[in-house]
């Protein structure tokens, strides 16, 4: 990465202002000494996920230069498994009983120290270089241009089910009643082209687990929450190279 | 059937008809029984697939949101495969020049067409709107999906092989080369496309890599082996004669084509396994499920033994001159290699994409049965290239080939 192109640092940090951009990295590196790999590999360091989504800060804009952009960060040790951002999302977009678009995982780790369950929320990762429309014959899946999320034109659906085998975040479900594959389109259709700015999820989630917001904005939560280097960020299957929009902390 | 016996219940129930009059005719009546036969399997089918369409297939097939591919679609690449392998091994003598392989062109490139009308018959069932395709593979294309090119190329192929065949039957050879040639390269695109639409998903570790592509190749020619003995032999048994040297000659050299891709493909499996098992945590336990899971069965009793330790036995021991013993071995491969085609699309997705994420809800393998609708649909399929062999046999008079 190169340092030039690293954005100013907001004013209102006064305290981390003092905090050089090369102490920054050398305490990177630290903490990724320090957190290592935990939970399978599911954890990866700050570094990675800078990597894996931010090529260059300038980089990752011209290439991905979608306005707003659309992204969520999960803050996954909050998620309490209440599931009412299933039920909202099911009720929001008319999705039926036999499928989801978002769902919750459980993870247990016996050999934890205290606590030894966490919830994962998941949903589709709206993918900066998605498997799925590359895969698609028709088109009927693709990227917006604008905003970056992967939509689903439901009359071009030929039901191959190629998006589905190709997805490796199984987060595509063929929907028998709109006789085409559906997944989640960050409730685009139904709150945020209305003009709500938060998926149904996210509004609906008591814990605050579902940060929703514009990746392109620094003032976003999203945005700060996801070049927070001194936090771990994370993204599920970086090795598939998919470069997802949803991201994974703590805290 | 051993012809004897029947032959002598016949005589006892018309004693008057000399014997080969009563080979011909218990010849026509098992004829006219294989005919219905597969008529009936063909309507089964059609009838299960259409039911599916109007229940859905949610409820129809055994398909899954997890494993939305299933046994409609192993089928389809078994029916595919087996056309492309007709096409390319028989090529070599109606499009390259061989002339000791002509003797087997116009029965392999009927087939060919055969085949793969019987893919397309499964894959309409599958498609969950069909016609939707039609359309908008039209106006809507997407270049980088492998799934666009397959289907089209697979249409180009079919044509180029349907006109091949009615130049071959017309005798206009010069053309038909022309027309094979073209069928060649529109088959390995399309056939290379499938292997693509597999090993082009990087999130599914059992499929991802350049192997696909190739692999399908190589397997698409050990399947067309394997079709071109054993319907050149059930040809002759329909017609009832004699198989003359030329075309013992041809089977010969195609049980060395067989010889060596059993070969190559027993080669190629080895090296998925060796290379596999030093790969992720996810493709490991997919390897596993064949090796000592739940698929143990289908890999080393259907895949290796029947479908191609046995075959490579009895063709060698057969020197390429037992018509009878190249038949078996090459109805053990095509049964064979329709479980490999089927444990190859089930096992790409036994091991779920969370799966190294060690949540609860994935933390095993997943399972796939197929339904009872998926099944008729799959004998459906097999009905129609049975049932297109028979009549084409007596419709183009056994293939009789002059020399080209």
């Amino acid at each position: 990465m190169n340092q030039a192109q690293l954005p100013p640092e907001q004013p209102d940090s006064g305290e981390q202002r003092s905090v050089t951009e090369m102490e920054r990295r050398q305490f990177l590196k630290l903490g990724l000494a320090v957190t290592g790999i935990f939970a399978g590999g599911t954890l990866l360091s700050a570094a990675s996920v800078v990597d894996e989504v931010f090529a260059s800060r300038q980089d990752f804009a011209d290439r991905y230069p979608y306005k707003p952009h659309y992204s969520m960060v999960i803050r996954q040790d909050n998620c309490i498994d209440c599931e009412r951002c299933m039920a909202a999302c099911a009720r929001t977009n008319e999705v039926p009983e036999y499928g989801y678009r978002t769902r919750v995982l459980e993870q247990v780790d016996p050999e934890a120290r205290e606590r030894k369950t966490e919830f994962i929320p998941i949903l589709c990762n709206q993918c900066n270089n998605p498997a799925c429309t590359r895969a698609c014959p028709t088109g009927a899946t693709y990227k917006d241009k604008q905003n970056g999320i992967v939509m689903v034109d439901s009359d071009k659906c030929i039901g191959c089910k190629t998006c589905m085998s190709a997805c490796p975040y199984n987060a595509r479900y063929y929907n028998e009643e709109k006789k085409s594959v559906d997944k989640c389109n960050f409730c685009f259709d139904t709150r945020l082209s209305e003009g709500k700015t938060l998926t149904a999820c996210a509004a609906a989630c008591p814990a605050g687990v579902r940060v929703f917001g514009d990746l392109s904005d620094p003032d976003s939560e999203v945005y700060k929450r996801v070049h927070d280097i001194e936090k771990a960020v994370w993204v599920l299957r970086p090795e598939t190279g998919v470069k997802p929009n949803v991201f994974y902390t703590k805290g | 059937m051993s012809d004897n016996v029947s032959s002598e219940a016949v005589e006892a129930q018309f004693p008057e008809v000399e014997l080969t009059g009563a080979m011909d005719a218990i010849r026509s009546k098992l004829y006219l029984i294989a005919v219905i036969a597969m008529g009936l399997l063909v309507a089964a089918g059609v009838a299960a697939g259409l039911h599916a369409k109007s229940i859905g297939s949610l409820e129809a097939y055994g398909a899954t949101r997890e494993m939305p591919w299933g046994i409609l679609i192993s089928t389809y690449v078994f029916f595919v495969v087996t056309s492309t392998g007709l096409c390319l091994v028989s090529s070599i003598g109606h499009v390259f020049g061989v002339k000791d392989f002509a003797p087997i062109a116009k029965r392999s490139v009927f087939l060919a067409v055969a085949t793969i009308v019987a893919g397309f018959f499964v894959i309409f069932f599958e498609i969950e709107n069909p016609f939707r395709m039609a359309v908008y593979n039209v106006i809507s294309p997407n270049l980088t999906s492998n799934i666009w090119w397959m289907g089209t190329l697979y249409g180009a192929y079919m044509m180029f092989m349907a006109v091949e065949f009615y130049l071959l039957v017309s005798g206009r050879y010069k053309f038909a080369m022309v027309a094979g040639f073209l069928g060649v390269v529109a088959g390995v695109a399309a056939h290379s496309n499938l292997g693509a639409v597999f090993g082009m998903l990087d999130g599914r570790e059992f499929w991802y890599g350049p192997f696909m592509p190739i692999y399908f190749i190589a397997s698409a020619m050990m399947s067309g082996a394997a079709a071109i003995i054993l319907f050149t032999w059930l040809g002759y048994k329909v017609s009832g004669e004699e198989m003359d040297e030329p075309m013992k000659r041809a089977l010969k050299l195609t049980t060395k084509v067989g010889i060596l891709l059993i070969t190559v493909i027993l080669f190629f499996t080895i090296w998925k396994f060796i290379i596999g098992f030093a790969g992720s945590e996810a493709k490991v336990r997919a390897l596993e499920s064949l090796l000592t899971g739940p698929y143990a069965f289908n890999f080393w009793v259907l895949e290796i033994a029947v479908g191609m330790i046995v075959p490579l036995v009895l063709f060698i021991k057969s020197r390429g001159e037992q018509v009878g013993t190249m038949a078996l071995a090459s109805a053990m491969m095509i049964f064979g290699i329709f479980f490999m085609r089927y444990d190859l699309v089930v096992v790409g997705q036994v091991v779920p994409v969370q799966y190294e994420l060690n949540v609860t809800e994935y933390s095993g393998l997943l399972s796939y049965t197929p339904s009872a609708h998926e099944i008729l649909v799959v004998l459906g399929g097999i009905g129609l290239a049975g049932l297109i062999f028979l009549l084409g046999e007596k419709a183009f008079g056994g293939h009789k080939s002059e020399a080209h």
